[in-house]
């Protein structure tokens, strides 16, 4: 802003005189205004009101007159034939879906605006600095061309659950499995009946029976695409009886594509699990481990002879890591309001830059050459003199953020509408998008306008101060 | 500028019916100076659809011009029919006739006076159409205002025919059969066996309304749509049970609960026929219109089964577009005789995507299978077929994203353990709705 009030200054004092011709339109008006004996400039209080009061009657019949009239049918039911007094309002501060919206609101107000400034900051400064910074800001400034609705779209696809379309948890999962991949296989279990060798204990699958050596132990699983396992060889039963030194077994697929098959015994189209981790239990102590082959058999040799548990470790079957649920009802609000930082970030960015580049640098270089930090010279000298710009940024961020409406109804799905709430989308869908009550509607307005009030009353006397 | 394109629509629509059509000849004969009942008179008729579907609505409208020799203009309402009608209402101006998508806007308008009661020959027609149930749902106040003249059917379950093969599965015409054979064979094959669209909360009433006719009948469900017994009641938590069923396995759900709450309709069926994820998804048969943009074929590899008895009834229930008339005139009067009648009926039932709630329409006029077998279902169903339930409730009720009805069903499959706590939350919800 003062960069663009800094320009046109300079060539205006080089260039008077190809100014003064061009018709200044106010030289005539001023030359007949001491001719009236006047002892203001301009037009009498008649003729400004005339002129006002196209300007005045809009404001009338566009904003007076809603409030007024909002106010007014804030004291009536839905039906708007009876009076209710001040119950609507009441009911915002009992009910507690109306409650939630106002806690997401705090929460906003609190969050929002902090980060949007303290980022804005951030990016003025540092930009200050590099060679690219038109490029760079331009890019920061971008989301601010798109509208809140198109920005709601992009992040609803940004929060997506499924890595392959949410790039946030694509990222997530990607950095996630660089240090810990998933192995074995997940979602499979036993079948859940009575005839099943095996159930789950604690997220484990064991037999039901104990086995004894040389008996062959079957662990039939299910839960797989059969697909999935189309190049692993065909499950084999354990060469138990010949053996009779140790424990022995199979655990393998027990799905046929196209169903059949017989439950609980190894058919011929039939694969084995390889590389699943097998522990013996004997009184609940883990006696030995062992892994499958590729046929799925595997073999404990060399324990001692009794009875034994088979137990297949949870950690075969753990899920792969899929990303965060930022749709979900815990993560719903700090997800939208990542979004709106990403829109307001660059316009907080730009209104402090601008107040960056006021700022006199005799001030920054006399603590620079005092042997002040870069970060002490931000802190003490930098941060102070742009204060007044940032409470600017600052309390416009939170008369925007009591407003906020598109992104909460566009990124939150219907599921987790109500975590999301805010006051905005509250009013508008209790009066229109299907309550039908516009009496509870014109309460909530009106406590939303209270809201704002405050905060505008001080913007307001700012822009007065600093005019003076 | 509204009215261009539907002037452009009506010109192709003459011309496609000049290709062969049955509407060919009196639409031809129409131009002759014959002693029509109609002649000059002018009607305006406003409803939701567009493209396709207003096409459709058209093709009526001609065969209704033709025999009367009346004029009819079409208006379209847009999504939001209240928003459209209300101020023309109000200033005095309304459409001749409108078709309502709920017939809780019968009871508005209704009560606003803003509906003329219906001739005696229309009410004939529904007499002799519809069993006494559709009555007395375009009825308010002791007058008949309405009369359902398109259906959508909601008691249908969509599979993948390649999941079931692959699995081994059948189509399953029990609740118990469809969740311990059916949905089991196909969770043990590693296919989920459901797609919900959890996020969008009508899906849910839809699939409670079906589990709730089918196990408390129909005389329950017509108390509960009334809110005459509460939501606390035992049948409420008989079919809330049931739904539990599938809602507590994990495995039974793609992506577990937690991804069921972020599918919005109709993401759910492009999970079962695009991305093949899943082998059913439970919702109506506009369901068909998402299936072919996956892709997939209707009647090949898209099949539907009706949705299985869960109690004694076989549930049937539809959602649909009620007819009534905003001036007292002649050619009101006449248009919804034409659209109650079998005549009107077996006009629209020849254009695809058009369900007939009228019992005398033959399923044969049908243009696919598929429809013929939905028409069948609601014919055998005879009088327990019922109306969408969270469609007559207060709309703040069953109808509003994030409250009501969709809310606490949806936070039931958050916690399907809780029953008691679901049912009391409906309850206390629908209280303060009704009392309005």
């Amino acid at each position: 802003m003062t960069e663009r009030l800094d320009g046109p200054q300079a060539p205006g004092g080089d260039l008077p005189a190809a100014g003064a011709p061009s018709g200044r339109p106010d030289t005539p008006v001023a030359d007949p205004a001491p001719d009236r004996g006047g002892h203001r400039l301009g037009p009498s209080p008649k003729l400004a009101i005339l002129f006002l009061l196209p300007a005045l009657l809009l404001l009338g019949a566009w904003v007076i007159y809603p409030i007024v009239y909002s106010i007014f049918r804030s004291l009536y039911d839905s039906t708007g034939d009876h009076f209710v007094g001040l119950d609507n309002y009441a009911s915002i501060f009992t009910d507690s879906s109306t409650l939630t919206t106002i806690r997401n609101n705090v929460i906003w107000v609190v969050v929002a605006p902090l980060i949007v400034t303290v980022l804005g900051l951030i990016f003025a400064v540092l930009t200050e600095r590099i060679r690219w910074a038109t490029a760079f800001k331009l890019i920061l400034f971008m989301p601010m061309a798109v509208s809140l609705l198109a920005a709601g779209v992009i992040f609803r696809l940004v929060y997506e659950q499924d890595p392959d379309k949410g790039v946030a948890n694509a990222v997530i999962t990607v950095v996630h499995d660089t240090f810990s991949s998933s192995q074995g296989y997940p979602g499979a279990r036993p079948r859940e009946n009575d005839q099943a060798p095996a159930a789950v204990q604690g997220g484990a699958v064991v037999t039901k029976q104990p086995a004894q050596a040389g008996q062959p132990v079957l662990i039939p699983l299910v839960g797989l695409k059969p697909d999935l396992l189309k190049d692993a060889s065909p499950a084999k039963a354990a060469p138990g009886d010949g053996r009779g030194d140790g424990l022995s077994g199979t655990v393998w697929l027990d799905v046929v594509r196209g169903g059949g098959g017989t439950l609980n015994q190894i058919d011929p189209q039939e694969k084995g699990l390889a590389g699943i981790t097998v522990e013996a239990l004997s009184g609940g102590a883990v006696k030995a481990t062992t892994e499958t082959a590729t046929d799925g058999t595997f073999h404990f040799s060399a324990l001692p002879a009794g009875s034994y548990v088979v137990r297949l470790p949870q950690s075969n079957f753990t899920a792969p890591f899929n990303g965060v649920t930022w749709l979900g009802p815990a993560l719903i609000t700090p997800a939208i309001i990542g979004a709106y930082i990403w829109v307001w970030a660059g316009f907080a960015m730009v209104l402090i830059a601008a107040g960056l580049s006021a700022i006199p640098r005799d001030a920054l270089e006399a603590a620079r050459i005092d042997g002040a930090t870069e970060w002490q010279v931000f802190r003490r000298i930098t941060v102070p003199l742009l204060a007044p710009v940032l409470l600017v940024v600052f309390v416009t961020m939170v008369i925007n953020v009591l407003k906020v409406f598109d992104l909460v109804f566009i990124i939150a799905p219907g599921s987790v509408q109500p975590q999301a709430n805010v006051i905005a989308l509250e009013m508008w869908r209790v009066s229109f998008g299907g309550g039908g009550n516009q009496g509870m509607g014109s309460a909530l307005a009106i406590f939303l306008l209270l809201l704002v009030l405050p905060f505008m009353i001080f913007n307001i006397r700012r822009f007065r101060r600093d005019e003076r | 500028m509204r009215k261009l394109p539907i002037m452009v629509a009506f010109l192709g629509l003459a011309a496609a019916a000049c290709g062969g059509n049955s509407t060919n000849e009196p639409a031809k004969s129409s131009s002759a100076p014959a002693a029509k009942p109609l002649d000059g008179v002018k009607i305006e008729v406003a409803a939701k659809w567009t493209g396709d579907e207003q096409a459709n609505f058209e093709k009526v409208l001609k065969a209704f011009q033709a025999k009367t020799g009346a004029t009819v203009t079409y208006a379209s309402t847009g999504e939001d029919t209240g928003a459209y009608l209300g101020p023309r209402i109000q200033g005095g101006n309304p459409p001749d006739v409108a078709i309502l998508p709920q017939p809780g806007l019968v009871q508005q308008y209704a009560d606003q006076n803003a509906l003329k009661p219906l001739s005696a020959e229309v009410q004939a027609q529904i007499d002799q159409n519809y069993t006494p149930y559709w009555k007395e749902l375009g009825s308010a106040k002791g007058q008949v205002y309405g009369v359902l003249v398109k259906a959508a059917h909601k008691s249908l379950i969509w599979y993948r025919q390649g999941a079931f093969d692959d699995a081994g599965a059948q189509p399953a015409t029990t609740w118990d059969d469809l969740v311990s054979k059916t949905a089991q064979t196909l969770s043990d094959s590693g296919t989920a066996p459901f797609a919900l669209c959890a996020a969008s909360g009508w899906t849910l009433t839809d699939l409670f309304e079906n589990v709730y006719l089918s196990t408390a009948g129909p005389d329950n469900y017509d108390k509960l749509s009334k809110h005459e017994i509460p939501w606390t009641d035992p049948s409420v938590a008989t079919a809330l049970e049931k739904m539990a069923q599938i809602f507590g396995k994990k495995e039974f759900l793609l992506g577990g609960s937690s991804g069921a709450l972020q599918t919005d309709f109709p993401t759910c069926v492009t999970q079962v026929y695009g991305q093949k994820k899943a082998a059913m998804v439970i919702e109506a048969d506009f369901v068909a219109a998402s299936v072919g943009q996956s892709g997939a074929k209707i009647g090949e590899d898209a099949k539907i089964m009706p949705f299985p008895k869960v109690g004694d009834t076989a549930p049937v229930v539809l959602g649909g577009d009620v007819g009534v008339a905003l001036k007292d005139s002649k050619g009101a009067m006449a248009l919804l005789e034409f659209l109650a009648s079998k005549e009107g009926g077996e006009v629209w039932a020849k254009t695809p995507g058009y369900l007939s709630p009228n019992r005398n329409v033959s399923p044969d006029n049908y243009p696919s299978d598929l429809t013929k077998q939905l028409a069948q279902t609601i014919i055998s169903a005879g009088e327990s077929v019922r109306y969408d339930m969270s469609d007559l409730a207060p709309s703040a009720f069953g109808g509003t994203d994030g409250k009501g009805e969709w809310k606490d069903l949806q936070d039931f499959l958050r916690n399907p353990s809780d029953v008691k706590g679901a049912q009391q939350k409906l309850e206390a919800d629908a209280a303060k709705a009704f009392k309005k």
